[in-house]
């Protein structure tokens, strides 16, 4: 018996001008847990792809159970007990649940599907793993947190040797992730391996026996994750020491409040009801909470997406109405949405129509657009934000998150914002990258912008506000200033109504 | 295993331009030792091609951005080179081969009748392009372009002739007519664009539903007394002009129908909305990513009205020329013509998922098409045969275009 369970050996991939995996090897031992880390772009996911055979990789070779092994379908991949949680969730929404688990291999008597065996087979496997939904509601009626358990128990029902889960606590809250450790832990117990890929630093080294670093599409090393430290981990990601993950701060906000929320209720009973808060000038507040705190809805709301049914807003002392995203413009309002690629970017189109797209008004003349002033207005603004691109010509699916959080940054400054919403600004972006971020948001304050912040990460809500305001199930909880604000007192805020 | 070959830019347009004026002496020196009872205009395509291959060494040499950057040739350009013009190579070996089956395609008139036969249905295609570009559709061009020429002939008849559709009516000013029959168009586009922008509806269904009615509408018109369903004729011989007039007459030349030049201004129209106005970059944004541009602060509701507002304005013009054009009109007229048009735009790379599309691409789909229709009426193909061939054409140019985007 082979000691790993699977070893990949100096495995090379090439995109179109892009080398995304450079000689990279990666040692899996039997019934461990394996953590993968590196920056965005390190070439993660590419690596479990070869593996999962989505890609077929260029050069090295994959040894399963001491065996060479060529994957090139993802079916072969399953079929040899290799079995994958992608990041990104694509249920089929209108189909019941356990349809999403079994599609591809039904259960089946004679040429129709046994659907009693079907939901028999289903609770046996949420009952597995102490998962309370029933098999036969919709996917689309279930939260992503769900949702996301219901991909986990997929991954189970497979009875894989290995199984990669890519970013898997994403979207779950705290008891959550603790639950989906406790099936990590059965599931070791079983003899099943499996590989992690996460950027929480805490979650890594709690659950993980081993941590094998990327970089830059290369393989750094592999240590014992009793080892490591959150920040040995980071300068080795990185390859540089990152004794500070937040930039100094050098500002001092004023006390002119530039918006006043009063009173804001959504005419959804469940939604964002009976919130009130001041925003001053030149400030960063925070808006912490657990997943369904609402608080994407109400920032939504202040942007003119979603509805108001009462309560006011106050820009600059005057009551403002704000029906649409349009009108939140007028009033110098942008938002960066939480879903970057579902509504922020526009993939197939360039850097340079994705930045000016929402100041297009600037650059044209009856609607005719001025070429060179838009090119140059695209141009500086993402010089000054040091997006990293070849040219402005470039598609904005080719960059990395992280740029195209600045291209969508570029975007809303040529609207001149005087507040600027951002909805989890670094989500899924890489360590340096965020620092980057951080430090264009103290920029801007130091303009005299004021930006209000969610963000679910507790050390950034800590790091980079200078008050925060804690919602749960659509109320704010409480406002605290940085002085007296720790992770303590904003998980008892966050939890307040819960049980 | 890959034997790449870099060369500079400067040779790479010294190999352009070195084979253009090859070919363009050639051209010359054919013109007069080859009969022309036998080769026709071949001496002239080839000296063209010369010309267009000068023309593309010029810009090659001048190419100041790229001066630097080497051409790579190796088999895996070579590849690509082939995937992404595979559609144009496609329709020049055809072209080939049909010149070599029946060498009288080789006259130039040939291609200034293709040129004709492409202007109507190049406008109506410039106006569903748009619709697709939102990842839509709209069935109701055809339909629409029927309604347009029935209206404008409906009131352009001559005064003596006896079935006229209105008989006391006075002789109008050609541009009534024609207006109202774009206006009428019009109307269906609101029609088209409320139901898409204000109920979200699929725009698959919501231009069915107008396509119908339209269709309903052209037919309940035309069948008033005292015409009663009869075709439309005795069309007055100033609207025919609009279409059958040949500007360039000059000498032994035939002249090109006032059609081309007409298509033509469209097509640079419908450039310039789409590359330099603020309509036509939200177009892309809306069928890129909807979400985004509504976050974005489009309007998307005016956009989705624009757009199928001012295609219904290009279908009303595609009718009013096809009536001038074939002197005449019924409620037929321009049955099916949106999906020869989406089959244009689909095969000249316009994706049906919508935010992708060039005008040059749509100009070659629609001369795609009307090449392989007239070269296979020209070598007595079947039109049986023929509507294999097309479906066959539209099924391969597709797949070619889709495996660009596919990548393992």
């Amino acid at each position: 018996m082979a000691e790993y369970v699977l070893e990949m050996n100096h495995i090379t991939k090439v995109f179109p001008g892009v080398k995304a995996l450079d000689d990279v090897s990666l040692k899996v031992r039997k019934g461990s847990v394996h953590a993968l880390m590196g920056e965005n772009g390190a070439g993660k996911s590419t690596l479990m792809k070869c593996l999962f055979g989505i890609y077929h990789e260029d050069g090295g070779e994959i040894i399963l159970d001491g065996k060479k092994m060529e994957i090139n379908t993802s079916k072969q991949a399953l079929d040899l007990g290799v079995s994958m949680i992608h990041q990104e969730l694509h249920p089929i929404r209108f189909r019941p649940v356990m349809e999403n688990i079994w599609l591809g291999r039904f259960p089946m008597r004679g040429i129709a599907v046994d659907k009693k065996t079907m939901i028999r087979k289903t609770k046996e496997l949420f009952k597995e793993i102490d998962l309370d939904i029933n098999p036969e509601v919709l996917a689309g009626t279930l939260s992503p947190s769900s949702l996301q358990l219901v991909e986990i128990a997929k991954a189970v029902s497979y009875n894989s040797k290995i199984i990669i889960m890519d970013e898997p606590t994403s979207s779950l809250t705290e008891n959550e992730t603790k639950h989906l450790f406790q099936i990590i832990r059965q599931l070791q117990e079983k003899g099943c391996a499996i590989i992690y890929i996460s950027h929480k630093m805490e979650e890594i080294l709690k659950i993980s026996d081993e941590v094998s670093i990327m970089r830059d599409g290369q393989y750094v090393g592999t240590w014992a994750a009793k080892e490591l430290t959150t920040d040995l981990i980071i300068s080795r990601m990185v390859g540089r020491d990152m004794t500070n993950r937040f930039p100094p701060r050098t500002y001092e906000p004023s006390k002119d409040v530039v918006l006043k929320v009063d009173n804001l209720c959504s005419p959804l009973p469940k939604s964002f009801q009976n919130v009130s808060f001041d925003l001053y000038k030149g400030e960063i507040l925070g808006i912490g909470g657990l997943v369904g705190a609402q608080r994407t809805e109400l920032v939504e709301a202040l942007f003119g997406l979603r509805e108001i049914q009462s309560g006011s807003i106050e820009k600059d002392g005057k009551i403002v109405k704000i029906k649409s995203s349009r009108d939140a413009k007028m009033q110098k309002i942008a938002l960066l949405t939480e879903e970057r690629r579902a509504s922020g970017i526009f993939g197939i189109l360039s850097i340079l129509d994705n930045t000016v797209i929402a100041s297009q008004k600037d650059y044209s003349k009856f609607g005719v657009l001025q070429d060179t002033k838009r090119y140059k207005a695209a141009v500086k603004s993402n010089e000054e934000l040091k997006t990293k691109t070849p040219n402005m010509e470039q598609l904005i699916q080719n960059l990395s998150g992280g740029n195209q959080q600045k291209v969508l940054i570029a975007r809303w400054l040529l609207t001149n914002p005087d507040i600027l919403i951002l909805d989890e600004p670094t989500r899924g972006i890489d360590v340096g990258a965020k620092y980057e971020i951080y430090s264009i948001m103290h920029e801007l304050v130091k303009k005299g912008k004021s930006i209000i912040m969610i963000s679910s990460e507790m050390p950034e809500l800590l790091g980079m506000s200078d008050r925060v305001m804690v919602m749960c199930e659509g109320k704010v909880t409480g406002i605290l200033e940085q002085s007296e604000a720790d992770s303590v007192k904003i998980m008892h805020y966050a939890t307040q109504f819960m049980k | 295993m890959q034997e790449a070959k870099l060369i500079s830019r400067k040779d790479f347009a010294k190999i352009f331009l070195g084979i253009g004026a090859f070919l363009v002496i050639l051209g010359i020196l054919f013109n007069f030792i080859l009969d022309p009872s036998v080769f026709y205009d071949l001496p002239m395509y080839i000296g063209g091609i010369g010309i267009g291959s000068i023309i593309y060494g010029a810009k090659q040499f001048l190419d100041k951005a790229n001066q630097d950057v080497g051409i790579t040739i190796s088999s895996k350009t070579v590849k690509s080179f082939f995937t992404n013009n595979a559609i144009i190579l496609a329709l020049l070996l055809l072209v080939v081969v049909i010149m070599i089956i029946q060498p009288r395609f080789m006259q130039y008139q040939v291609m200034l009748d293709i040129l004709t036969q492409s202007s109507t249905k190049m406008i109506v295609a410039l106006g569903i392009c748009f619709t697709l570009l939102i990842a839509g559709t709209d069935l109701s061009a055809g339909r629409m372009v029927g309604l347009a020429a029935v209206v404008s002939t409906s009131m352009l008849q001559n005064p003596d002739y006896a079935n006229r559709f209105f008989p006391n009516m006075p002789q109008l000013a050609v541009i009534i007519p024609i207006l109202l029959a774009v206006i009428a168009c019009m109307i269906f586009g609101v029609l088209n664009g409320f139901l898409v922008a204000k109920y979200d509806m699929h725009p698959f269904i919501a231009t069915l539903a107008s396509q119908v009615i339209v269709y309903g509408v052209t037919s309940l018109y035309f069948d008033m007394a005292p015409n009663k369903s009869q075709p439309i004729g005795g069309i007055r011989p100033d609207f025919i002009a609009l279409g059958q007039t040949k500007v360039l007459q000059i000498g032994d030349f035939p002249g090109i129908s006032i059609l081309v030049p007409i298509a033509v201004v469209f097509v640079i129209l419908v450039w310039f909305i789409l590359n330099k106005t603020i309509f036509g970059k939200n177009v892309y944004a809306i069928g890129g990513n909807r979400e985004a541009a509504v976050v974005s602060g489009v309007n998307v509701f005016v956009t989705i009205m624009g757009i199928f507002v001012f295609a219904s304005i290009l279908y009303g013009v595609g009718g009013v020329l096809e009536a001038a054009r074939t002197a005449g009109a019924t409620n037929q007229y321009g049955n099916g013509y949106e999906l020869d048009a989406i089959a244009a735009c689909v095969v000249g790379g316009v994706s049906l998922n919508g935010g992708v599309g060039k005008v040059g691409g749509i100009v070659s789909g629609v001369l795609i098409f009307t090449v392989i229709q007239y070269g296979l009426q020209f070598i007595a193909v079947s039109p049986m045969w023929q509507q294999v061939i097309k479906g066959i054409i539209i099924a391969v140019a597709v797949a070619i275009d889709m495996a660009k985007y596919r990548r393992k």
